[in-house]
């Protein structure tokens, strides 16, 4: 009797786990995406038709298909791809010493109570000031080249890094600490089955904001006192009067955000299969 | 005495004490029992009369303000390995159900293919092998529970320790872990301490009943059920059983009615 109702119950509940696998179809268009496609494609067409129409003026407002062209010229001629990959390359190395040692410190300190005490009022005098501020500051230390470069990038993205890692340390629920003493856990092992798995959504919350951040700053940089990346080539296309190519390096520099923001929800979600909202 | 090293515990004189923006609480005042190996223990008490702060203190989780928790093992209370079911599950919300029903083990040092293995089995009775690999935010409130109590059950605790395990069950379910619950502790000599709201359950399981009180909690009555396992239907018994419910009701009733006029 009591095996029929739990066989009963079992067949029930994989029904219920079925549907609770079941995913959304991800390979029909949905319908808002017609609205977003309008919004963008329509002022483009009235773009195009003023300039050639001598509306507005081609020289700061160079029609779309100039600029298409433009785009294939540098992207053939490797223009472009130099420019954008010095960027990326700073992005990638700031975002990564940053983030590194904000990681480190941030579970630090979230663990440790005294070391949150003494570290925490230097944190929130340092947090406030713009990191672009301090870039003169920064190249008498390192010098005018490539480090104090990346090194401005690395302090902006740490800050980040660093607050979000230690909010998710400490909103990790005391339970969880309590049922890992309770089995005797090692401090390794509370270390990576309860702290770093406990604070990983929010560890890449950071991330993500520190990716931005670390973005902006090189594009920041790079507009101020560099030759190369893509805020020089803004800078240069600016100063020279070749709009279209001012025009051409900004949507570059407007899809690597886009790209590098999606890349990195996609890991957040493959990281993070315990969380079922998908937060944006 | 079969089984070699003797398992009982014995509480003096405990004291706890929390200290809160509002001056102290005194969540256990001077609680002094103990129990037998392999004995069943079951506890009940208004809300709020210190039975969760009781089971931590045994399991080692946090100190007593004074008084001593001694195991008849010899080993002290972080030595003693104890399993705690939690009252509120306490599941791990990045770790599968396997994961968590093996976390002991995992604890243990079992190498993963082994536990992963022991947690079927243990997965297996309380049928919910389809969800082995499910996190706990797509289960019921009453699947977390079986979960949590089956990561004590696999961890094989010598002393086990459970707080209110079966409060969001249904009934079938109840009565089928508790015959599991009951079986393990029979096969395996454990000692179990177990706290309930349930009077029948409390009486049906154990073989003393501690009635507590609250403010400061205490222990105001401890019940020795004089009829052995398994409860035969028959009228005699029913009858003692019967009285011995309706005297716990009472006292309970008393508790709760002050602890209700008591202002916060
Ligand atoms: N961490 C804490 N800080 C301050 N006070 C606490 C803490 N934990 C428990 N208390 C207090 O101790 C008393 C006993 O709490 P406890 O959780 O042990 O009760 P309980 O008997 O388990 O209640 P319930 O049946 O509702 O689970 C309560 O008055 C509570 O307010
Ligand atoms: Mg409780």
């Amino acid at each position: 009797m009591a095996y029929l109702e739990d066989t009963r119950r079992r067949s029930a509940e994989k029904l219920t786990n079925a549907q609770l696998k079941e995913t959304p179809d991800r390979s029909s268009i949905r319908p808002e995406w017609w609205g977003t496609a309008i919004i963008i494609i329509a002022p483009l067409v009235i773009w195009e038709v003023l300039a050639r129409s001598g509306k507005i003026s081609s020289l700061f407002f160079p029609a779309p298909s100039v600029i298409f062209l433009t785009s294939i010229q540098l992207i053939t001629s490797g223009k472009l791809s130099i420019h954008l990959g010095i960027t990326l390359w700073r992005v990638f190395i700031g975002f990564f010493l940053g983030g590194i040692s904000g990681l480190m410190l941030g579970l630090a300190m979230g663990w440790s109570r005294p070391l949150r005490m003494v570290i925490d009022p230097l944190i929130a005098a340092a947090h406030p000031v713009p990191k672009i501020a301090i870039l003169p500051l920064i190249m008498i230390f390192f010098g005018i080249g490539e480090s104090s470069k990346i090194v401005v990038i690395a302090v902006a993205t740490f800050f980040p890094m660093l607050i979000n890692t230690v909010t998710g340390v400490r909103q990790i629920n005391p339970i969880h600490f309590e049922v890992a003493e309770n089995y005797g856990a090692s401090l390794n092992k509370i270390l990576t089955r309860v702290i770093l798995p406990g604070s990983l959504p929010m560890v890449l919350t950071g991330a993500r904001l520190a990716l931005n951040i670390a973005l902006l700053l090189a594009i920041a940089v790079e507009l101020v006192s560099a030759q190369e990346g893509l805020g020089a080539m803004i800078w240069l296309a600016w100063q020279t009067l070749r709009t279209e190519e001012l025009y051409v390096s900004l949507f570059v520099t407007a899809a690597l955000g886009m790209i590098l923001n999606f890349l990195l929800q996609r890991i957040t979600l493959y990281l993070v299969p315990w969380q079922t909202e998908q937060k944006i | 005495m079969i089984g070699g090293s003797n398992l009982g515990l014995t509480c003096q004189h405990l004291c706890k004490t929390y200290p809160t923006r509002n001056g102290l609480i005194t969540a256990l005042d001077d609680i002094t029992f103990s129990v037998k190996e392999h004995e069943f223990v079951s506890i009940v008490g208004p809300s709020g009369c210190g039975k969760t702060t009781l089971l931590k203190l045994i399991a080692g989780l946090s100190k007593p303000t004074s008084g001593q928790i001694i195991f008849n093992s010899g080993l002290s209370r972080h030595q003693q390995r104890t399993a705690l079911v939690f009252q509120e599950h306490g599941l791990f919300p990045w770790m599968t159900v396997l994961d968590n029903v093996a976390f002991g083990l995992e604890m243990y040092g079992m190498p993963k293919r082994d536990r992963r293995d022991l947690a079927m089995t243990f997965i297996e009775k309380v049928g919910l092998v389809s969800f082995a690999n499910n996190y706990p935010h797509e289960l019921s409130v009453g699947m977390c529970q079986r979960v949590g109590i089956l990561r004590a059950f696999a961890a094989d605790p010598q002393i086990l320790l459970m707080d209110e395990p079966f409060g969001s069950l249904d009934a079938q379910t109840k009565q089928v872990l508790r015959q599991e619950l009951l079986r393990i502790w029979r096969e395996n000599k454990k000692l179990i301490l177990f706290v309930t709201h349930d009077i029948d359950e409390a009486v049906l399981l154990g073989d003393r009943v501690l009635v507590m009180s609250g403010h400061p909690g205490h222990i105001r009555e401890e019940i020795q059920i004089p009829i052995h396992r398994p409860h035969d239907p028959i009228s005699e018994q029913q009858l003692e059983l019967t009285e011995i419910k309706w005297h716990i009701w009472k006292i309970l009733e008393e508790e709760v009615l002050k602890s209700l006029q008591m202002p916060s």
